[in-house]
């Protein structure tokens, strides 16, 4: 065994708050968590949208209901906190989809090397919190 | 009855989550394709896009043929990704049915809820 092998920390029961902060996250593993994350806040707010979805399609009264949400907000949550929640929707769907078609990807193709995981998972999170930045200018109505 | 493959792989007659693997797939190609197909409509409707627009979209059949069934698709693949955390993460028997159960009762509930905005349309 070389010197630097024998150094190397060995993680046996991870200790969630004591060994994870010693991680050096790299950008794939930020791509991986991220996708759980995301799809688990996804599911979470899945009655928010299909209720959105309802509000948008019933009538036209309801649509103006819908629209009305993200300004006077739903019952007594305030309209920039339905916003707030919409943009981390945003972010979620984005994140995951990006992120899950890097995965088909790579597994059509077998694009299994360190250098694309690593230059795939940086394309991913730039393009995913570039376009929530775009969108979440738009909900938020700075352009 | 026990199998090997290889000189590791016992092969022992349970199910190895292939199924789960393929179909986390084929529905996240459904609803990508769905995704782009949405938003091409959105982008390529005439004028502001208000209740008439949007409502439109929606009303043909074809398009309530098709969102059906990425609705299931995505409960579907809510539920494979979800189970995954659980099992990933929960230990304890108890506390880890428990939560399965009650993301089933989640997810079919909003899948329902769903359909049925669907066809009132």
């Amino acid at each position: 065994m070389t010197e630097l092998s024998k150094k190397r920390p060995e993680f046996r029961n991870i200790n969630a708050f004591k060994d994870l902060t010693t991680y050096r996250m790299t950008a794939a593993a930020w791509v991986s968590i991220l996708h759980r994350v995301s799809g688990l806040l996804m599911c979470l707010l899945l009655p928010l949208v299909v209720w959105l979805f309802d509000m948008s399609l019933t009538s036209e009264l309801s649509y103006e209901r819908f629209t009305a949400a993200f300004d006077s907000g739903i019952g007594f949550v305030p309209g920039l906190l339905v916003k707030l929640v919409l943009l981390v929707l945003i972010w979620g769907y984005l994140h995951h989809f990006i992120a899950g078609v890097r995965h088909l990807y790579m597994d059509m193709t077998h694009s299994v090397s360190k250098e694309f995981g690593k230059s795939s998972a940086s394309v991913t999170l730039v393009l995913s919190l570039g376009l929530t930045v775009v969108l979440g200018a738009k909900l938020f109505g700075l352009y | 009855m026990s199998v090997n493959y290889g000189s590791k792989r016992v092969v022992t007659g349970a199910h190895y989550g292939i199924r789960d693997w393929l179909v986390q797939r084929v529905t996240a190609t459904l609803m990508a394709l769905f995704t782009v197909a949405l938003l091409a409509q959105v982008i390529l409707s005439s004028g502001p896009i208000g209740y008439e627009v949007w409502a439109g979209i929606f009303a043909a059949q074809w398009m309530k043929f098709l969102t059906f069934g990425v609705i299931l698709a995505l409960h579907w693949h809510a539920w494979v990704g979800v189970r995954d955390i659980w099992m990933d993460y929960v230990k304890p028997a108890a506390i880890r049915l428990t939560l399965h159960v009650l993301t089933l009762v989640w997810l079919v509930g909003c899948a329902g809820w769903a359909y049925s905005v669907l066809w009132k349309l």
